[in-house]
């Protein structure tokens, strides 16, 4: 696989460089703004950019808002944001668009190298990658109705899933049975009244569209 | 006004030729000014500034800057026939004395130091009236002193403010991003050890690490969000509000920005409300409404809960009661033991 970073944090990107080439990802450009990024993309074409929210110029929000642009321009690169926290208004801002190739996670999560490297590859493949934090900001504002009807496991399980992970990731994360998993997941698609998807990215995506109608 | 003698005489004997100028350009600018006044203005203002400047360097006499021009009229057209008995008291007295001292009759002296006592008297009658006239009034310069003290306060909050910024810049650019590559290099080392002791003690210390990074997450925020400066207050308080242990309504209808320092008082005042909610009141209902309207920037929390909130000295609210009429605006609690509470605040927020 081949990445593009960029992050102003010297340190922080050669951290990075170090970490991903030990797990087989190929870091084709490292770059410290938002020009860079679009030019870096332009020549190299990579799978994916890997992107901090606040750089140079105006430290305040570059990364997302290149993010959408490289989503408009070039929609088959996957783009996952890291910040040092999630705003619920920059997920809103990305996920209003696209879900596909997505996301958006607290930097402390690099620090678990093997989820991280994970979360790469499966935003890379075209998945989602939602912060734990995003998603509770989502639930906690969208905390009526029916989601007041799930049990605590199943608004676990939701959580889980809307991050972005797999059936057998859920079930490992929350340390329940494969099956238990698929029995939560149909009775909260039946309780919320959601089509049942196939694809870990379209249940991902069913489920944001329903926070987002709420 | 120093006692020296020679910059008295001075100001005496040019007393006439300044004041002589002053009349001859007010009065055709008062010829005028049926048709407009706008030239005895800006006359009345020159010629009362050349006139703050001889007092100055002179007399050292200060008269502070104000725009009165009918009164200052009256000193400049004062001024000519003062001016002209000063410099007939003054120079003809001295001239006496002097011409009687060069014929070689020492009683001419006296009327040298008469004169030059003379030069004294008037110039400090003119300081008064120039004071009086040219310079604010009482009134006025309470007015003035006013303006001043909210122009320095403002400044004081708006560097408060900056400060706050670029600690919280310091500690995302510096700290945090350093606590983050040494939580990664420990994640690395966690998965390239072999079970054993070494690799737990990696285990917790990466663990703490994340812990610290966590923590430290909350009391940036909580310094100054940065979402604040990019999106306005809905971004933030909408942040604030999700990351909340219990649901809050929010509606915010600001339309457009406020200035900075309003809108870092208008988030703290809703955030610290709604720390005593959570912390406090076992409330059922929180609402949070911020609508601006005449310029008035409005915000109330409401919750349901147990009721009895006051603004402890040194408190969280107290201190943001503070803050809130720092800027002139207002704050209130209404909190009745059993509920319900409602915290109010208004802040200034141009239309």
């Amino acid at each position: 696989m081949r990445i593009v970073i960029a992050e102003d944090s010297v340190l922080l990107r050669a951290g990075l460089v170090k970490l991903l080439g030990g797990a087989g990802i190929e870091v084709v450009a490292e770059v410290g703004d938002d020009a860079g990024l679009l030019r870096a993309v332009e020549r190299h074409r990579p799978d994916l950019a890997l992107i901090d929210v606040r750089m140079p110029p105006t430290h305040t929000d570059e990364g997302v808002r290149a993010a959408l642009e490289l989503k408009a321009r070039r929609p088959e690169v996957a783009v996952l944001l890291l910040s040092q926290y999630v705003e619920e208004r920059y997920a809103a801002d990305l996920l209003a668009g696209h879900t596909g190739g997505l996301g958006y996670l607290l930097k402390d999560r690099v620090a678990d190298v093997d989820e991280f490297v994970e979360a790469i590859r499966r935003v890379a493949a075209g998945g989602t990658a939602l912060d734990p934090e995003v998603v509770a900001q989502l639930l906690v504002r969208r905390r009526t109705s029916p989601l007041r009807q799930l049990t605590p496991r199943e608004t676990d399980v939701l959580a889980t899933m809307a991050e972005g992970r797999s059936n057998s990731a859920i079930a490992a994360a929350l340390g329940i049975g494969g099956h238990a998993v698929e029995k939560h997941v149909n009775n909260i698609f039946a309780k919320l009244g959601l089509v049942p998807a196939d694809t870990d990215h379209r249940r991902v995506l069913a489920v944001l569209q329903y926070l987002e109608r709420r | 006004m120093r006692r020296r003698s020679w910059p008295s005489v001075v100001h005496v004997l040019t007393g006439l030729p300044v004041a002589l100028l002053g009349v001859a350009v007010i009065l055709p600018a008062l010829g005028v000014a049926v048709v407009s006044a706008r030239p005895v203005r800006a006359v009345v203002a020159g010629r009362t500034a050349a006139q703050r400047r001889r007092f100055a360097a002179l007399l050292d006499v200060e008269i502070a800057e104000v725009t009165a021009v009918r009164r200052q009229t009256g000193y400049h057209l004062l001024a000519l026939p003062l001016g002209a008995l000063g410099f007939a008291a003054v120079a003809g007295t001295a001239s006496y004395g002097l011409a009687l001292l060069v014929t070689a009759r020492p009683v001419g002296a006296v009327a040298v130091v008469v004169a030059v006592g003379a030069a004294h008297a008037l110039a400090r009658l003119d300081a008064v009236l120039a004071r009086r006239l040219l310079g604010p009034t009482a009134a006025e310069a309470l007015d003035a002193r006013l303006a001043e003290l909210a122009r320095t306060r403002a400044q004081t909050i708006a560097a408060a403010d900056a400060e706050r910024r670029r600690i919280e810049r310091d500690l995302h650019d510096g700290t945090q991003q350093r606590l983050v590559a040494l939580a990664m290099t420990l994640g690395a080392a966690r998965t390239a050890l072999a079970d054993g002791p070494g690799r737990d003690a990696v285990e917790s210390a990466h663990q703490e690490a994340k812990a610290v990074l966590a923590e430290l997450r909350g009391f940036v925020r909580g310094l100054h969000p940065a979402v604040l400066d990019d999106r306005g207050l809905d971004a933030a308080l909408s942040g604030l509000v999700a990351g909340l242990p219990q649901p809050v309504e929010l509606h915010v209808e600001v339309g457009g920005r406020c200035p900075q320092a309003i809108e870092a008082i208008a988030y703290f005042v809703v955030s610290e409300a709604l720390t005593n909610v959570t912390r406090h009141a076992r409330a059922s209902r929180v609402a949070v409404t911020v609508v601006r309207r005449d310029g008035r920037l409005r915000l109330t929390v409401d919750d349901d809960g147990v009721g009895g909130a006051t603004g402890r000295p040194g408190g969280g609210l107290e201190g943001l009661a503070q803050r809130v009429a720092s800027v002139d605006g207002t704050f209130r609690i209404g909190s009745p033991p059993g509920g319900p509470t409602r915290v109010e605040a208004e802040l200034p927020c141009g239309s």
